[in-house]
């Protein structure tokens, strides 16, 4: 008798636990549909007095005047992220090729560690960073070659800081990829006398490239979204840049910067959930897309 | 061609199939004599397909109780597939597709309403190597009995201390119960492994090369045990090692392709095999 | 000739990666150093964390382990369950459990501004106003992919075979999570510092959803400040002495998170020397 209430007990304790984590498993699974919902709901209200496509390219940001135009932000993020990856993709790209094909063991210890804490500093320190390095170095030391005038707050300064933060993320996608690579590729090609340098050139990077491409959308996403540490040293005037001189104002940045007024002008709130939205779209689609095939790459290489 | 040995069920009525149990039955006279109880497993026609592989086709077997069956055969057979659908453990992956019955003291475990807890508890599994769980000593043992709702202290000390004995563990870890197993060398662990299956008080035991990660010694060890343990129960195992088989197996089943070529007790097969491959495999012109 | 070149070209990319880590270090350490005292972790900000010259960041440093505390106790409950079911129960190569890992995956990717401001929705919408409790939710959502990505990773490398060791036993598949968890706590810890790495360091997120206070926070309902937030709003202010808070925080937080990377290394390999 207590033996079958026992069992009893196993089997409701069995069914319990297992429906209750079921039900978090799906909830979990409509937490990306939930945000999206939930700022798009917000940002209805200026949906509905303009069109998404005159909100994009209006070039005028006076809330007060009930104008948003997002044009100068968008640009602000283009320009800053563009020149960010143009920065560190050819740093990490080498790098990553000397750290998993030439590198002695004993120098990936030290680098590896190093790119991990890179990786672990907080955004907000990289604006520090910024602010007392980067900033100073441009106005003093670089700008003046070039333009009559710069603060040093500018698309160069947030690029640069944007460009050492995605690092890690870049770099260890990199080496992911190309230790991925089946082993046997490589001898093949050197064992048809390639040297090195021509099977990296010929097979590694060829072989790997859609991997490649893959990894610098997701640094891509990585920063456009990157908030704190553009914000602290890119200037943040809502005009489209001319020169990497200038100051920028990123989306992210307009977002984090207003928060504390939004509430009380009219339509404000809804403008920015709106960038939120479009930021969450554009990485949600970039992401998904890279990180799919990251993992189509993984399963023709496992094979 | 292969020797089933099937008992004559009551759902057959072509002339074709009732040609095929004559046959069966004269079989049967055989495996009768050689049979002195009732099978405690009995597989029946079943097909196994993992992805589109074909794994096990059409295997009928019976497997004696109060034995040591020996399953060979060489590296992809099904063997190892055979066993795991014993417990229901093959399961585990949605590539995988069953058919056909396996029926344990009667009941086919394939069934609806069967409780796949109160299987996998009639069934000790020792597996290639041992996999103590990440626990002490006295806590691997005591790990069945308890969720089985053994929670008295005493009782759970007394049931280790047996089935420790059982295995000749005792004496070299009663002094370090609450040691983590995984400190223990691999054949002690595979011992461990033994008596936390004995814990449960199963009826069968399954082995899957259990003593293909141990040296010489360790396995003569484990060998040992089977040869005590097989009055009480009834032990399966899956062998790469013919020598092995040799040594401690009462009856021999030899698969090839998924296929059970041929089924006997272990003089007939390793003397006189009816069936080529058979001889083939033991004459050793292939593994 | 050309590969030697390239091969220099890549030294140099390595180089300029590492130098840039020690340059941040040196920037906030040379910085931040002659701005700490022992006032400034032991004290609250006095007049006013904007123009006050008084005090310390005892606020932002309590205020920042609440919100990791919270946060990291809320989003295990979250991940436990999820990761052991889908290593559990759900058969391999289930389409459920590669969509679910998929989505977290993607959703590692979304930046914590769009958690800040889905938090700071959320928060509007339950009527709450900016406070620790707000603050410890939008940090959950912000770590809760990086402890599912990284505690799955550890639990799918559990030895199939013990996992059928002890369902041979007759255990329910709910009984096997305990060894399951004994097994992969190395791993859980190792995904616990590295969320409470990225919990404790973010701004975006609790910018909109935690306030900013000078006083440590009685309750779950009153505002919290953080140490990044402490940098991000002090450093803007006029007054040297403010701005010196600023820039001790700065040298706490990079400390802080140092020692995390540190002990995520010597855990993680502590794990794998354990690993079977």
């Amino acid at each position: 008798m207590n033996k079958i209430r026992y069992n009893n007990y196993r089997k409701i304790k069995e069914l319990v636990l297992r429906n209750s984590m079921l039900f978090l498993t799906v909830i979990s699974l409509s937490f990306a549909v939930i945000i999206g919902i939930s700022l798009y709901y917000k940002s209805v209200p200026i949906l509905d007095q303009q069109s998404l496509w005159s909100l994009l390219s209006g070039e005028s940001w006076r809330p007060l005047k009930g104008e948003f135009g997002f044009y100068p932000f968008i640009m602000g993020t283009l320009w800053v992220t563009g020149i960010a990856i143009l920065i560190s993709l050819p740093l990490c790209l080498l790098s990553a090729i000397y750290l998993s094909e030439y590198a002695a063991p004993y120098i990936k210890k030290i680098v590896f560690p190093m790119v991990d804490v890179l990786a672990g500093i907080p955004p907000v320190v990289y604006g520090v960073w910024g602010i007392l390095v980067v900033v100073p170095f441009i106005s003093t030391t670089l700008a003046p070659h070039f333009v009559e005038f710069s603060t040093g707050y500018s698309v160069l300064a947030g690029a640069i800081v944007l460009a050492i933060m995605i690092i890690p993320l870049m770099i260890s996608v990199f080496i992911e990829i190309f230790d991925a690579l089946p082993g046997g590729l490589r001898e093949a090609s050197l064992s048809l006398g390639a040297t090195n340098w021509q099977t990296i050139k010929k097979v590694v990077l060829r072989k790997s490239f859609p991997g490649l491409a893959a990894a610098v959308i997701l640094a891509l996403s990585r920063a456009f979204g990157e908030t704190i540490a553009v914000l602290m040293v890119c200037g943040n005037v809502s005009e489209v840049p001319n020169s990497v001189f200038d100051p920028a104002y990123p989306l992210p940045a307009l977002i984090a910067n207003n928060y504390g007024e939004m509430m009380s002008i009219p339509m404000y709130d809804s403008a920015l959930m709106l960038s939120a939205l479009l930021l969450f779209v554009i990485i949600l689609a970039f992401n998904a897309i890279s990180r799919l095939v990251l993992i189509r790459i993984e399963k023709n290489f496992a094979l | 061609m292969i020797p089933n040995l099937l008992r004559i069920e009551k759902h057959i009525d072509s002339p074709t199939e009732k040609f095929k149990v004559m046959k069966e039955s004269q079989n049967q006279v055989a495996v009768d004599q050689i049979f002195k109880t009732k099978p405690h497993i009995s597989v029946r026609n079943l097909n196994v397909y993992l992805t589109k592989n074909h794994i096990l086709k059409n295997v009928s077997l019976d497997i004696p109780d109060k034995a040591i069956t020996c399953i060979i055969g060489p590296s992809g057979c099904g063997k190892t597939t055979l066993l795991k659908t014993f417990n229901r453990l093959l399961q585990n992956s949605v590539d995988v597709k069953i058919e056909g019955e396996v029926l344990v003291d009667g009941v086919n475990i394939h069934g609806k309403d069967v409780e796949v807890e109160n299987i996998r508890k009639k069934m000790g599994l020792l597996s290639q190597r041992p996999c103590p769980l990440p626990m002490s000593i006295f806590d691997n043992v005591a790990y069945g009995p308890r969720i089985h709702g053994t929670r008295n202290k005493r009782k759970l000390y007394e049931i280790v201390k047996n089935q420790l004995e059982a295995v000749g563990l005792w004496e070299e870890v009663k002094e370090r119960l609450k040691a983590p197993a995984i400190r223990l060398s691999i054949g002690q662990q595979q011992r461990l492994c033994l008596a936390r299956g004995l814990a449960v008080s199963p009826e069968i035991i399954l082995g899957d090369e259990a003593t293909s990660a141990l040296d010489p010694i360790a396995t003569t060890k484990i060998e040992q045990l089977f040869l005590s343990l097989k009055k009480e129960y009834s032990i399966v195992l899956v062998t790469h090692t013919l020598r092995q088989a040799r040594r401690i197996a009462d009856y021999v089943a030899f698969m090839y392709m998924g296929e059970l070529i041929e089924f006997g007790s272990a003089t007939e097969i390793f003397t006189n095999p009816k069936h080529q491959l058979t001889r083939d495999y033991i004459g050793g012109s292939f593994s | 000739m050309e590969e030697k070149i390239f091969k220099a070209l890549m030294m140099a990319a390595t180089m300029i990666i590492v130098v840039s880590l020690f340059m941040i270090i040196v920037a906030v350490v040379k910085r931040g150093l002659p701005a700490m005292s022992w006032d400034m972790v032991s004290k609250i900000p006095g007049g006013g964390f904007y123009i006050g010259k008084e005090g310390g960041l005892l606020n932002a440093i309590i205020g920042s382990l609440y919100i990791v505390i919270g946060s990291i106790t809320l989003g295990l409950s979250f991940s436990l369950p999820i990761v052991l079911y889908i290593n559990l129960y759900l058969p391999e190569k289930s389409r459920l459990a590669q969509f679910t890992r998929l989505s977290f995956d993607v959703l590692f990717g979304i930046p914590s501004i769009v958690y800040g401001a889905f938090g700071f929705t959320l928060m509007v919408y339950l009527g709450l106003r900016s406070s620790l409790f707000a603050g410890i939710l939008t940090v959950t959502f912000l770590i809760v992919p990086i402890l599912i990505r990284s505690i799955d990773e550890v639990v799918r490398r559990v030895p199939k075979e013990m996992m059928d060791a002890a369902l041979s036993l007759g255990a329910t598949r709910s009984e096997i999570i305990k060894p399951i968890l004994r097994q992969v706590a190395p791993g859980i810890i190792t995904a616990i510092i590295l969320s409470v790495g990225r919990g404790i360091g973010d701004a975006a997120s609790v910018l909109f959803t935690a306030g900013y206070t000078d006083s440590i926070p009685t309750s779950l309902s009153q505002p919290v400040a953080t140490l990044p937030l402490a940098i991000f709003f002090q450093l803007s202010s006029p007054i040297v002495e403010v701005q010196d808070r600023a820039y001790a925080a700065a040298l706490i937080l990079t400390f802080i998170v140092l020692v995390l990377s540190l002990a995520g290394r010597y855990y993680s390999r502590k794990f794998s020397k354990n690993k079977i």
